[in-house]
């Protein structure tokens, strides 16, 4: 997902990566040394035991992009990454708010939240914990009709990113490379010279 | 069969074809050393500092294609490895180093002498292991040579618990690793050579770029032929110098910063580049958007990652560089190119590198002494510098991959303990390293190594009694304002080299280079020659950072002649 709204460019990335000790330090390691900005990330036990799976949010032009891809590739412990740009997908991120509430205003949030199809995970005296899963741009507006109410603290997951429509690795049917190294010359940005930027190759996505 | 960690470390090296170790012991790694005399087959040279071991490791790489081994204890020795792995890295050298960790129960506990060297070797190396059991470590072992020397070459670090040395396990070598995620990739996509080769042929004023992933990929033959087959003039960067000969009529010399200024000018001139196994270093494009400007660039490279990182490609290739030649060979017309190198000779007429032949003795003068004296035969170590650049301009290179230099890092002190491990990786060479007074008193401690260990390098030593490099930059950017670059009290060399042992000659005056250099090889053992050269001296063409071949600054000797 590429969003372009004012704000710096983002892309996401999966990587399927061996859930090994010292993994995440080493993926993080490399984003920090070479200065890539990561918006987000979400990692957990994808659907193979011994494989993780990472969803980064990256910001940067395309160029940032195709290197960070191709610095993880790199790495010896991730086995596949894909860019999901220009591919279909869902993408979810899950979202605790604790809003303040009292009497007087508890139904009118709980009717917020049933608008948005969140849940209330947790009832105290004078505040709520609401639950919400969606794309970002739900859980900021959500966040943005609450904060009236005063909210007090938010946590978020990082986004999810699920290919649609396909079946099995939702890693492999991005702009992938896989494991056997099959990526060629997917160079995605080539010297500006006309006939030639068109002859370079685009993976096709999807 | 049973062995203990330190016994299988010792035959998976075998296995590996190992025979020989830099290192220095110490508590962590003492189990494994009192396996060593188990294993008659492996020569273990001590050596004076950790970082010497590193760098003896690389230059015994670099020269042989082996993996070069160290050994480190935990805590101080294994960081004192650091700047030789981060050396290899940079400049793409295979390297396995194993070191001692203090035992498995005490990870983590600030234990005696104990560094988290997994974590900090992590941005400087290509892959490390902290071994958990004695169990794991021949896959390790069979990983760790494998990563080092497949695909793009680099350091590989191996940490093991000092009780995982005792502890013992089957011993079963692996045949085979199980890397899925780790894809390095040999052949050239079909599309793209196609492309390459259409490039190839439409192209007027070619230059070839060879970089060290020649030397890696063992392609001098195939570069040679593709490069007489196209008549592509041949710019070799600072780490290429050993993939095509020196004496070659194709070859224009060094690209970039310091490079020949016919070579820069052939690059801004050309309409297509063909770089082949070279990463487009800052030193080499300067400011990239003045670099080539007219040029179609077709980019071969083993790592995906170097492609579009610096420069834009046109036809950017994954593969290996012998691989994607072969492959590229047969699509390549003959070329008749008169007029496109005839141009390049007009322009090395007019830009000529050039240096001072008076009675005075220069810098230049050692290195064309040394160049002649052993017919461009030798091996070439350097630190880093003003004579690194003199070696790499002047020394003509007749044997291939003979010149090793720390490129990418930089790491002054690089030119005694790499000159060593050179040597002993190939003992019946001549090695020559050309050293600088500031870079040489880094790692100088090896000279008690070379003595010991019988390793007959000769040293040349450049000695301008400063940080010359730097001093030069003083000159051209700071209005000669000398901040902390200039020596007043460096020893006395030759009584140096006495002191430890090896033979010391001085040299104050030109009418003695040719003698000392005959006699430092006529010396059966370590040499040092102090030339006390002269200390003025700046190392032309420069073009000076951020900017490009227009700001190219030549030497003003040679600019006042030409006015002349
Ligand atoms: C003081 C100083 C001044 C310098 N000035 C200059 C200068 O003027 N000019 C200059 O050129 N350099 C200069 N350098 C060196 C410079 O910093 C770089 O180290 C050098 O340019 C790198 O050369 P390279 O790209 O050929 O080699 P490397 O950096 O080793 O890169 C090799 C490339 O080849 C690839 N490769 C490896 N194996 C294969 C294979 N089998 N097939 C295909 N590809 C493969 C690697 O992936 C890598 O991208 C200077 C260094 C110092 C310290
Ligand atoms: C370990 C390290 N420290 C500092 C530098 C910065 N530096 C680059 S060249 C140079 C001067 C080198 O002096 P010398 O070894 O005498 O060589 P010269 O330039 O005089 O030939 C310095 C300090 C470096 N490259 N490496
Ligand atoms: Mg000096």
């Amino acid at each position: 997902m590429t969003q372009n709204n004012g704000k710096m460019q983002q892309h996401t990335v999966v990587a399927l990566v061996y859930d090994r000790p010292g993994v995440l330090n080493r993926v993080v390691s490399m984003v920090r040394r070479r200065a890539f900005n990561i918006g987000s990330l979400a990692v957990g036990h994808s659907e193979t035991p011994g494989l993780s799976r990472m969803t980064f949010v990256v910001e940067g032009d395309d160029k940032v992009l195709e290197q960070v891809t191709k610095q993880l590739r790199k790495l010896v412990d991730v086995v596949r990454v894909s860019d999901l740009k220009g591919v279909n997908a869902v993408y979810r991120e899950l979202s605790l708010v604790r809003v303040s509430a009292n009497a007087t205003t508890r139904s009118e949030i709980i009717q917020i939240v049933d608008i948005f199809r969140a849940n209330i995970v947790d009832v105290g005296h004078d505040s709520l914990i609401i639950e919400v899963t969606g794309d970002e741009e739900k859980l900021e507006s959500l966040v943005t009709l609450l904060s009236p109410f005063g909210v007090l603290e938010i946590m978020r997951s990082g986004r999810l990113a699920m290919v649609r429509g396909i079946q099995g690795d939702s890693g492999a049917n991005g702009n992938s490379s896989d494991a056997e190294g099959t990526l060629t010359d997917d160079t995605q940005w080539v010297r500006e010279d006309g006939d030639e930027a068109k002859a370079t190759p685009l993976l096709p996505p999807g | 069969m049973k062995l203990n960690g330190g016994q299988m470390i010792c035959q998976a090296l075998l296995n590996e074809g190992v025979d020989t170790i830099f290192g220095i012991p110490g508590g962590a790694i003492m189990p494994l050393y009192q396996m060593l005399p188990q294993f008659p087959g492996l020569r273990h040279i001590l050596v004076r500092h950790e970082q010497g071991a590193a760098m003896a490791a690389d230059g015994y790489g670099r020269v042989t294609g082996k993996v070069g081994v160290c050994f480190a204890t935990s805590g101080p020795g294994a960081t004192n490895l650091v700047t030789g792995l981060a050396g290899a890295m940079m400049d793409s050298v295979p390297m396995v180093a194993i070191t001692g960790q203090v035992a498995r129960e005490f990870i983590g506990t600030d234990a005696f002498q104990e560094a988290d060297v997994t974590g900090v070797t992590l941005p400087v190396i290509k892959h490390n292991f902290l071994v958990t059991s004695a169990e794991e470590l021949p896959q390790v072992l069979k990983e760790a040579f494998y990563l080092a020397r497949t695909g793009r070459p680099g350091p590989v670090l191996v940490d093991v618990p000092k009780d995982v040395f005792v502890e013992e396990a089957e011993f079963d070598y692996p045949e085979t690793v199980d890397l899925p995620g780790y894809p390095p990739k040999q052949e050239g996509d079909s599309e793209a050579i196609k492309r390459a080769a259409d490039l190839i042929a439409k192209a007027k004023r070619p230059v070839l770029v060879a970089g060290h992933g020649i030397i890696i990929a063992d392609a001098y033959k195939e570069l040679q032929e593709f490069a007489e087959k196209g008549q592509f003039p041949v710019t070799t960067t600072l780490l290429g110098i050993g993939s095509f000969k020196s004496d070659h009529v194709l070859n224009i010399g060094l690209p970039g910063m310091h490079g020949s200024a016919y070579a820069n000018h052939a690059i801004n001139d050309s309409d297509l580049l063909i770089a082949l196994g070279m990463r487009f270093d800052d030193r080499v494009t300067s400011k990239v958007s003045l670099f080539a400007p007219n040029a179609k660039i077709i980019h071969v490279d083993i790592d995906p990652a170097e492609l579009g990182k610096n420069v834009r490609p046109t036809v950017p290739i994954v593969g290996d560089v012998k691989h994607v030649l072969n492959q590229l060979m047969p699509l390549v017309e003959k070329a008749d190119r008169r007029e496109w190198l005839s141009h390049i000779d007009e322009l090395r007429r007019k830009h000529p590198l050039f240096f001072e032949d008076d009675d005075i003795l220069r810098p230049q003068d050692v290195i064309q002494q040394i160049s002649d004296s052993t017919d461009g035969k030798a091996i070439i170590a350097t630190g880093v510098g003003q004579h690194q650049m003199w070696a790499a301009q002047l020394y003509k290179f007749k044997e291939l991959n003979s010149f090793i230099t720390s490129g990418g890092l930089g790491a002054m002190g690089f030119e005694t303990p790499s000159a060593m491990g050179a040597q002993v990786g190939l003992p019946d060479r001549t090695v020559w390293t050309i050293a600088g007074d500031g870079g040489f008193q880094m790692t100088l401690m090896e000279l008690a190594t070379m003595v010991e260990s019988q390793i007959p390098v000769k040293i040349a030593l450049i000695n301008n009694n400063s940080l010359g490099m730097v001093r030069q930059w003083q000159d051209i950017f700071y209005d000669h304002d000398y901040v902390a670059t200039l020596y007043t009290a460096n020893p006395d060399f030759v009584k140096l080299a006495e002191a430890y042992g090896m033979r010391g000659i001085r040299v104050t005056r030109k009418d003695e280079v040719g003698p000392a250099v005959e006699q430092a090889m006529e010396w059966n053992g370590p040499v040092l020659v102090d030339f006390r050269v002269e200390e003025t001296e700046n190392i032309y063409p420069f073009i000076p950072p951020g900017t490009g071949v227009g700001q190219m600054v030549e030497d003003p000797r040679l600019v006042q002649k030409r006015v002349k």
